[in-house]
């Protein structure tokens, strides 16, 4: 009798929330073709691609295409890239908008706060195609701002910056930071505003200095988010921004060995070289690569400080 | 003390201006070339204040391409359409999740979260896109791939709506009879316009800044967006010539101010969301703070 209660209760409930469920299947469509699906053609890394059979027709090779990427030095060199531009990338975006976000909860004048505000969000709303043109009126060789207003009056000559790979680590690492760090700042801005004035007024009174409140109150209460944040970078650190990447530099050939990143080099071999192979070998260890960065990263976290992991 | 404290707040001013300008130069040096005269241009290379000011560029633009104004087309019913079903989908997964008593609720998020952990890559997505999906050059290639959702908005949606909407409210709705639909449409929503501004603004802009996917999937010019455009133009000035009103034989084509006319194509193509961003900023700052503290 209770059992029967019991399933009756249940289909009862699942009526109930049957909208709900409705509302939910578009959403859930959508992941299992743009997600799902393709997680499954991860396979496609051991196979030899032919596009009439499909992925799952086509005939197995084993590790024959991992033989050929990791033979080559592009293995090295992407991953190389993609790590450690990364790695700048946190380290300078984290320590420019925590300092930015401290410096904005400072300013006593709401007004030019606002303003502010929104200036620096300004270059987040870009397309990175539109910021390699930006980028393109500062080095243009022949027509470029640094070459013809800024080289030429002192006479220096004239540098050709889209051949000369020394200077792009910089160049790039100045776009990256330009195009995000006031997306971060709003970020930590937003926990900075949320701290209870009178731990200041407190430590005021205990006669802390302005810097001394800051070590002290405003960096271990965005302690958390700076923990959450960074290990969102982290765990995204065997990826790159394709577009950075691949549209600043301008394809260009020269200087392919320090802007080559793992993802500039699977949209290289899939669309231009149309070596499959070796650009689904690519993807594979990227997404494994990655899959098992952020499970390491959350771990560690979790034994640093338990209340800051990710999942 | 009280000097003291002035000269503090002199010195972050000065640090903001700083980063302001650093922000604002480069996009003035970009309107200010595309409004320079080609001539003074090919002279003095691009400029932070036009030497000689001339219209040539924009008018060559909104008068003589069918490009930009067909790549205007593509674009707005692109955005329009992908940020309406962005939006809708959004809701339509955040609502159900953010009621406690739904049953498998955790499965759910789950499945929604997991994608942002694990992904197949570029080429088992492009494969599947191209050979199942057969959306290769069509409008579709534009709309679906990526960026019809995105489970960080879901996961933000979600939140916002369980710290602002009380359970009472909706519990009040259920029993005055109002189905699920009425209680999203006329109890929830209402209560959330920050939350839908913010995901309708993100969404919008993936779209309108795209440019991947025509990279990946369109090569027809009939269906390129200005994005496609300017990545085309940036590789080749020339291609636009090649799409004159007037035909490439005219006046207007062969003098055609090819240094100046890159930056003016690239003012319009970012022109428009920087036009509507202010109004839309409140919401955005309000709405990726809830979701960066609590997310």
């Amino acid at each position: 009798m209770q059992r029967v209660n019991k399933s009756k209760s249940r289909v009862k409930k699942i009526y109930r929330f049957l909208p709900l469920y409705i509302f939910m299947v578009p959403g859930l469509v959508y992941l299992l073709i743009n997600n799902y699906i393709p997680m499954a053609g991860i396979v496609v890394a051991f196979k030899k691609m032919d596009y009439r059979k499909g992925i799952f027709g086509s005939p197995w090779t084993g590790f024959k295409n991992f033989e050929f990427l990791f033979k080559t030095k592009d293995a090295w060199v992407i991953t190389r890239n993609t790590i450690c531009y990364n790695l700048v990338f946190i380290v300078l975006g984290t320590v420019t908008a925590i300092a930015v976000a401290i410096i904005l909860n400072e300013l006593k004048n709401i007004k030019m706060r606002k303003l502010y505000q929104t200036i620096i969000l300004i270059p987040f709303m870009l397309s990175i195609i539109i910021v390699s043109y930006l980028v393109y009126g500062f080095l243009s060789q022949e027509s470029g701002f640094i070459n013809k207003s800024i080289l030429a009056p002192l006479d220096l000559k004239e540098i050709s910056w889209y051949a000369e790979a020394r200077y792009w680590p910089v160049i790039l690492v100045i776009v990256n930071l330009w195009k995000g760090f006031g997306y971060s700042s709003i970020i930590y801005f937003a926990t900075v505003v949320g701290i209870d004035k009178t731990y200041y007024e407190s430590a005021a009174i205990d006669g802390a200095g302005r810097w001394k409140q800051v070590t002290c109150i405003t960096l271990p209460i965005l302690r958390p988010t700076i923990i959450i944040m960074t290990l969102m970078a982290v765990s995204k650190i065997f990826y790159s921004d394709f577009g950075l990447f691949y549209q600043i530099p301008r394809n260009s050939g020269p200087l392919i060995e320090v802007t080559n990143t793992i993802d500039t080099y699977v949209y290289r071999g899939l669309v231009k070289n149309n070596n499959v192979g070796m650009a689904s070998a690519a993807g594979f260890y990227q997404s494994i690569v990655g899959f098992l960065l952020v499970f390491g990263a959350n771990y560690l976290v979790k034994r640093l400080d338990q209340d800051s992991s990710l999942f | 003390m009280v000097d003291h404290s002035k000269k503090f707040q002199a010195v972050l001013h000065i640090v903001m201006v700083l980063l302001s300008l650093f922000c604002l130069i480069p996009i003035i040096l970009l309107i200010s070339s595309s409004l320079t005269d080609e001539e003074v241009l090919i002279r003095n290379g691009y400029t932070m204040i036009p030497r000689k000011v001339s219209l040539l560029a924009y008018k060559y633009l909104l008068m003589d391409s069918v490009a930009v104004l067909r790549g205007y087309g593509i674009t707005i019913f692109v955005t329009a359409a992908g940020t309406l079903m962005n939006v809708l989908i959004t809701l339509g997964l955040a609502y159900p999740l953010s009621r406690k008593d739904l049953p498998g609720r955790n499965i759910l998020a789950f499945v929604i979260f997991f994608t942002t952990l694990f992904g197949g890559g570029l080429v088992p997505t492009y494969i599947m896109w191209t050979q199942v999906f057969q959306i290769k050059n069509t409008i579709w290639a534009l709309i679906l791939p990526g960026l019809l959702l995105s489970p960080f908005n879901v996961i933000m949606t979600r939140t916002y709506f369980q710290s602002n909407i009380p359970e009472e409210v909706v519990e009040a709705a259920r029993i005055d009879g109002a189905s699920e639909l009425t209680t999203l449409v006329k109890v929830v929503m209402p209560m959330s316009l920050p939350i839908v501004a913010t995901i309708g603004l993100l969404a919008s802009l993936a779209y309108w800044n795209d440019w991947m996917n025509g990279l990946y999937y369109i090569n027809d010019d009939r269906y390129f967006s200005i994005q496609i455009l300017l990545n085309k133009m940036l590789m080749d000035v020339q291609y636009l010539q090649s799409t004159t009103i007037s035909g490439a034989g005219s006046a207007l084509a062969a003098s055609l101010p090819s240094t100046g006319l890159k930056m003016a194509v690239a003012v319009l193509g970012a022109l428009p969301m920087l036009l509507i961003y202010p109004f839309f900023q409140k919401y955005f700052v309000k709405g990726i703070t809830i979701g960066a503290v609590k997310g």
